[in-house]
């Protein structure tokens, strides 16, 4: 045990043992971006998102870590602080934890201090105030690959040491060294051995000791971080900068329609034909129905979007693990405090774009309250993963392809990225209105770490991904599955003369034609309607619903879904459509977690009106301009 | 008022961090900043007595971003005009 200088002379506490005993509790402590996460990953085998941006983790998380011949151990995965004096909702939740404040979770009988070690003089103040809190204490040194690579050095045991408590230099990354932790978790650990600390409250006095102590470490700075120092010569250039944002922004835009469409037409022939091969087994008759034109049609219909939705988060993966993402919110926070927020929800917004539920979450690194609910009611306007479908399949339907802007996008890409300029518009628009009413406050100051460029690897791009197929399968198994199979049954009663009924009598038909009059100007028909009731459930539900529904209608099904939306939409009602997706408020998971963040009803209420308000309205002007 | 460092520095009146031009370097002297802003700065490193750079910024020239301790942090032009620096 080369790497672990534990000197436990004070009392060392029981190692977990008899059963029946709750089992070890040990909390990963650290400043933000230090590696926290991938070290619990590595601990525990579960998959928490990593990303290298200061802020990822913003809620605590358990998992437990199985050490061979040893009791399991449960580990607590917590949002990087940069002192004990929480400032934000994320710190909260790492302060509540440690002092034992956090409902239903009992105090952590051990620290893991996770520190940058090629950071370290700046992180070691952090270790003076975990050290006074006197819990048992292992400081792991992260990062130890970069900080060998890049020409630094440290020695743990002078450290160890100084500090009174063990010291390991591990890579979570590479899981060099993580060996040695399971000492630490499952021996007899030790409360620290009490060593002379600074005033906590005095900063430049925590500073110098850190500097004194890591000196006494014989800690060798690295040298600078060379690739990061040539990127932001690029991505911040005053020209190259914007250049090079716009062209990856064209390429996006042109590859999800373009490289994803032979992944989805090998998706969508793989549908088709396992129907048919089902229509072919099952008998004649309802239950037929149910299973092909019902469910299949309803569930192909969005799995269809897969690749593309893949795609996407290809994109969003790259920004958050390459370090681009907290560049993107520094050259966003002009345009962020003319609205009166800043660039730091910045971050969240382009979350967002993969998911509205992540992206609330994590608006709890920001500061500010006023500035944070207004980050929570804007973020829905962003172009959630879930809008995707219907606006390709409605892109595809009505937008003829050719080539635009000099041929580097193609129109349908071109509509496809102005619908996601509408929902930003449509964010800052809303940004603007509250901020200089309801939630108006005081400019907040901009302060964000630059982390170091780092290269994605191929593993934790895969993992993500993979992660996220299953996600979307899953909501395709079981929300997208169960509104078809309710749909179908809806369309089938009540029947006639043993018979389904034409699908307009049917009680799914009746309650369309109920809700007609008032999407009538708008331009959609009963069928939309039924989509628009159904989409409530999740946006890419009026995929599947549509698909159900010209699934079972015998004049349609075999033309596909595109062709039907032609027969069913003028020009003027696809745009329509499109407008109220990009606005309304249609997703039951985003307004609950709206309520719990903001602790009750009066926002998730006013944003859902609000947005329904606007995507009501604007898709009527839509409509009739276009008709 | 856009006095350059370096004619700052001459005259000996103290200058702030806002005017520092991208590549050089400075020392921290204070910082005229309400106490909970100024802790934040510390904790992250911009600390009295303290060496910062100043590298690139956003396309307009605000925010930039500082060097500090090798660390980089991004700041707006009005917070870096608080912080008062000398040269050496
Ligand atoms: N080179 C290297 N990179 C690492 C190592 N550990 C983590 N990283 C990277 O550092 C970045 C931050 O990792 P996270 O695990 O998300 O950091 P965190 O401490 O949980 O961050 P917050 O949740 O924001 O507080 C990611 O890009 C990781 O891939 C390591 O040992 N070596
Ligand atoms: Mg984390």
């Amino acid at each position: 045990m080369s790497a672990c200088h534990g000197r436990p002379d004070s009392v060392a506490l029981a190692a977990p043992s008899a059963a029946g005993a709750p089992p070890r509790l040990v909390a990963l402590i650290g400043p933000p971006n230090s590696g926290k996460t991938t070290l619990f990953n590595r601990l525990t085998g579960l998959r928490q998102k990593v990303a290298n941006f200061p802020g990822v983790t913003v809620e605590h998380h358990i998992g437990k870590a199985h050490l061979p011949g040893h009791h399991a151990v449960d580990i607590i995965d917590l949002p990087g602080i940069y002192s004990l004096n929480p400032r934000s909702e994320d710190e909260q939740v790492t302060h509540d934890v440690l002092t034992g404040a956090m409902p239903g979770l009992r105090r952590p009988d051990g620290v893991i201090l996770v520190l940058d070690s090629t950071n370290l003089q700046r992180h070691l103040p952090l270790a003076a105030a975990v050290l006074s809190l006197r819990l048992p204490t292992l400081v792991v040194l992260n990062m130890a690959d970069d900080l060998r690579q890049r020409g630094g050095a440290v020695d743990t045991e002078a450290l160890a040491n100084q500090l009174g408590a063990p010291v390991v230099l591990v890579s979570a990354a590479t899981g060099e060294g993580v060996k040695s932790l399971a000492q630490f978790l499952t021996g007899g650990i030790a409360v620290p051995r009490v060593v002379e600390l600074p005033v906590l409250q005095d900063v430049p006095a925590c500073r110098q000791w850190a500097r004194d102590i890591s000196r006494q470490a014989r800690y060798t700075h690295p040298a600078p971080p060379v690739w990061t120092r040539r990127l932001d010569g690029v991505f911040l250039h005053p020209l190259l900068g914007p250049l090079v944002f716009a062209l990856v922004v064209a390429a996006v835009f042109q590859s999800i329609f373009s490289w994803a469409r032979p992944l989805m037409d090998g998706v969508q022939a793989a549908v088709a034909v396992s129907g048919a091969g089902m229509r072919a087994v099952l008998p004649d008759g309802w239950l037929e129905s149910l299973v092909v034109d019902g469910a299949w049609s309803g569930v192909g219909a969005v799995v269809v979007f897969l690749p593309q939705i893949l795609l996407l988060f290809l994109f969003i993966v790259l920004l958050e693990d390459s370090g681009y993402l907290a560049r993107a919110a520094l050259i966003a926070d002009r345009t962020m405090a003319r609205v009166g927020l800043q660039g730091k929800s910045f971050i969240p917004l382009l979350s967002a774009y993969a998911c509205a539920v992540p992206a609330i979450m994590a608006t709890r690194t920001i500061e500010n309250r006023r500035d944070r609910i207004a980050t929570i009611l804007i973020a829905p306007f962003m172009t959630c993963s879930a809008r995707l479908p219907v606006y390709t399949l409605i892109i595809a339907a009505f937008i003829p392809e050719r080539p635009f802007v000099g041929g580097l996008l193609g129109t349908r890409a071109a509509a496809l990225l102005g619908l996601y300029l509408l929902g930003f518009l449509a964010a800052i628009g809303t940004a603007r209105l509250l901020k200089s009413s309801v939630l108006r406050s005081e400019r907040t100051p901009f302060v964000l770490e630059m982390p170091p460029y780092r290269m994605p690897t191929l593993t934790s791009i895969g993992l993500r991904l993979w992660d996220r197929a299953l996600a979307f399968l899953k909501r395709a198994g079981t929300v997208i599955l169960g509104v078809a199979i309710l749909l179908w049954i809806l369309a089938s009663v009540p029947t006639i003369d043993g018979q389904q009924p034409p699908i307009e009598q049917s009680l799914a038909g009746t309650l369309g034609r109920a809700i007609e009059p008032l999407i009538e100007p708008l331009g959609f028909n009963w069928k939309i309607g039924i989509g628009l009731i159904t989409s409530l459930a999740a946006r890419e539900v009026i995929v599947g619903t549509l698909g159900t529904i010209y699934g079972m209608d015998p004049d349609h099904n075999s033309a596909g879904l595109q062709a039907a939306l032609q027969k069913e939409l003028t020009f003027g009602g696809a745009v329509a459509l499109l407008v109220f997706f990009a606005f309304a408020m249609q997703c039951m998971s985003t307004l609950a977690v709206v309520r719990r963040e903001t602790g009750g009803w009066k926002w998730p209420a006013i944003q859902f009106f609000y947005m329904g308000a606007l995507a009501y309205v604007c898709a009527w002007i839509a409509h009739a301009l276009l008709s | 008022m856009q006095l350059s460092f370096k004619a700052a520095s001459r005259k000996r009146t103290p200058a702030c961090l806002a005017d520092l031009p991208a590549g050089s370097e400075a020392v921290i002297d204070r910082l005229d900043l309400p106490g909970d802003l100024a802790a934040r700065l510390m904790e992250l490193g911009f600390i009295p007595g303290h060496r910062v750079s100043a590298a690139r910024s956003a396309p307009g020239g605000d925010p930039r971003v500082f060097r500090v301790d090798g660390a980089e942090i991004a700041l707006r032009r009005e917070t870096a005009r608080h912080i008062v620096v000398r040269n050496n």
